[in-house]
């Protein structure tokens, strides 16, 4: 069901943890939904130069958080809202269509991350939080993706 | 991972099926070859065919405590309670000439119940859903309450699969029956038959499915109960097999297979459910010194292989999958590994809010299971929880 590098990334999630003095916090999800997923930046000269998360989900919620860290480490924070849900996907060799909501919410937490940092900078982040208001991942947004299953 | 725990295997699923037992298997083998005959056929082959079913019928009354002529064979639980529910319904508005009438279940059935009846609700039957306790328990003074002029069927389970709670189905039906004798009552015993002594005429229900890769037989042969003189009406058409009820040429090496497992099932029962009993209460009392785990389930009144949890802040497809690759099958409730939105229908009836619902285990034990499984088992998901609990933001508080 998962591909090998899904099954890496969940059993052997890079970036694990919290940074203490993040420059940059973004969370998304919630409890109810089942997922949530919290992402740490250490920015510097507008570049992430350090990123850690903490994420409460599913086999591929850890996967794409893992793999959304390892793409935006040292990239600029332009580059990182360039980020899409479906680089993450593709960088993981692909997701069960049931699963592609979890890709969402890695791309939405980085994103929250980056409004967070804007915020700090005085930066006006109207146009970004338009996009995203960090918490878009909502049950409701997955309405209808799955098909019901049974034992 | 270590490297002995790599090749250790434990197979905790057995609510969701069994291993097939050797001897029924062993007595199934000829059925395939030689005794090739179709049961309805004339000849002699035939009729060797048709002997076969008709003790395995006669095997499997005995053991249930009714007549032969009152057990009928289909094709899996899934259709004995769909038969059951279906057709005592179309029965019961035949012979009221009426186009509605009104069944009672409740929240933690199967979805082979559940969805049946919502389908009915479609045609315009009207069901009602009855809540559970917080250990999913029925409460016989509801299924009372909730009667109408009209009810035509009471469709309860004799054991929930995913918690384990064993219902009070023979009060239930006692109370029903005191309110009106008409009112069938139809029990989904599918967790519950080749695990618990059952005797249909002492429970007094009027139909019990059951199916046998449950109890060791395989999969694709399941069967209903249905006492003398009550009417469902027939869902499979067909070339006139089980007396007319049930259309399709018998299964005939499955219900032998399944005939025999439940005889072996009710011989060894009461050793095995004793040892079963012990190992499940060991793994209960071990896995909640986890902090923030609880049971799901009566605590006393439940199937003798099933201990069922939840575990905060962890989500349940991850601690599945992360036991599996310790060599470890079990099952959860979590809405991602259902592949729908919701998280248990069972565990939310018994009030458990979503985010603990998410983080639920189910462990069946089996014959096979030993004590060293168990110890295994334990040491398994403490490490897996502890992991899982490091990676979530949840908890820290
Ligand atoms: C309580 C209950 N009812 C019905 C079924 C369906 O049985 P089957 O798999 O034979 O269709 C199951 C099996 O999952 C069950 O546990």
């Amino acid at each position: 069901m998962y591909s090998e590098k899904v099954m890496d990334h969940f059993t052997n999630p890079r970036n694990v943890g919290e940074i203490p003095d993040a420059d940059a916090v973004g969370e998304v999800g919630n409890a109810k939904c089942g997922d949530i997923m919290k992402i740490y930046m250490k920015i510097e000269d507008g570049i992430i130069v350090d990123t850690k998360f903490q994420t409460f989900g599913c086999a591929s919620a850890i996967a794409t958080s893992s793999m959304a860290t390892e793409l935006i480490k040292g990239k600029s924070v332009e580059e990182a809202l360039e980020l899409s849900n479906k680089a993450v996907v593709e960088a993981l060799d692909g997701l069960p269509p049931a699963k592609v909501h979890c890709s969402v919410l890695a791309e939405e937490a980085v994103k929250a991350a980056i409004v967070d940092y804007y915020k700090k900078i005085g930066k006006d982040t109207t146009e970004l939080e338009k996009q995203c208001n960090g918490c878009c991942a909502s049950c409701s947004a997955h309405e209808h993706e799955h098909a019901t299953h049974e034992e | 991972m270590s490297h002995e725990q790599k090749n250790r295997f434990v197979y905790a699923d057995n609510a969701a099926t069994t291993s097939v037992h050797p001897v029924v298997l062993a007595k199934m083998m000829p059925l395939f070859g030689e005794v090739l005959g179709n049961p309805s056929s004339l000849h002699a082959k035939g009729r060797e065919a048709k002997k076969y079913i008709d003790d395995a019928r006669s095997k499997i009354a005995g053991i249930l405590g009714c007549e032969a002529k009152e057990i009928y064979f289909t094709g899996c639980g899934s259709e004995s309670d769909n038969w059951a529910i279906k057709g005592a319904v179309k029965a019961y508005l035949d012979r009221h000439d009426k186009d509605t009438c009104h069944v009672i279940t409740t929240k933690i059935e199967h979805h082979a119940v559940l969805h049946t009846c919502k389908a009915l609700e479609k045609q315009g039957i009207k069901v009602t859903y009855l809540p559970v306790d917080e250990n999913a328990m029925v409460n016989p003074d509801d299924v009372v309450k909730a009667i109408q002029e009209d009810t035509a069927l009471v469709a309860i389970m004799y054991a929930n699969n995913e918690v384990g709670t064993v219902e009070p189905i023979k009060e239930i039906t006692k109370r029903v029956k005191e309110v009106n004798e008409k009112i069938l009552v139809f029990t989904d015993a599918v967790q519950a038959v080749g695990h618990l002594p059952i005797n249909v005429k002492d429970l007094g229900v009027d139909m019990l499915a059951f199916s046998g890769h449950k109890f060791r037989a395989p999969k694709g042969v399941g069967g209903l109960y249905v006492k003398s003189g009550v009417v469902v009406k027939t869902l499979i058409e067909g070339g006139g097999q089980e007396k007319g009820k049930r259309g399709g040429t018998e299964n005939m090496p499955g219900i032998v297979g399944m005939a025999e497992a439940l005889a072996i099932a009710n011989e060894e029962m009461q050793d095995d459910n004793a040892r079963l009993a012990m190992l499940r209460d060991d793994l209960i009392r071990r896995l909640l010194e986890i902090p923030h785990s609880r049971l799901t389930g009566h605590p006393t009144k439940r199937l003798p292989g099933t201990a069922s949890f939840t575990f905060e802040y962890i989500e349940g497809e991850s601690l599945l999958l992360m036991l599996d690759m310790m060599g470890i099958c079990a099952s959860t409730g979590s809405a991602c590994s259902s592949k729908s939105l919701e998280p248990s229908h069972v565990l939310l009836a018994m009030g458990l809010p979503h985010e603990i619902a998410h983080g639920s285990l189910r462990l069946t034990l089996s014959h096979e299971t030993t004590q060293a499984d168990v110890d295994y088992i334990v040491e398994s998901v403490k490490k897996v929880i502890e992991r899982l609990r490091e990676i979530s933001p949840l908890g820290r508080q």
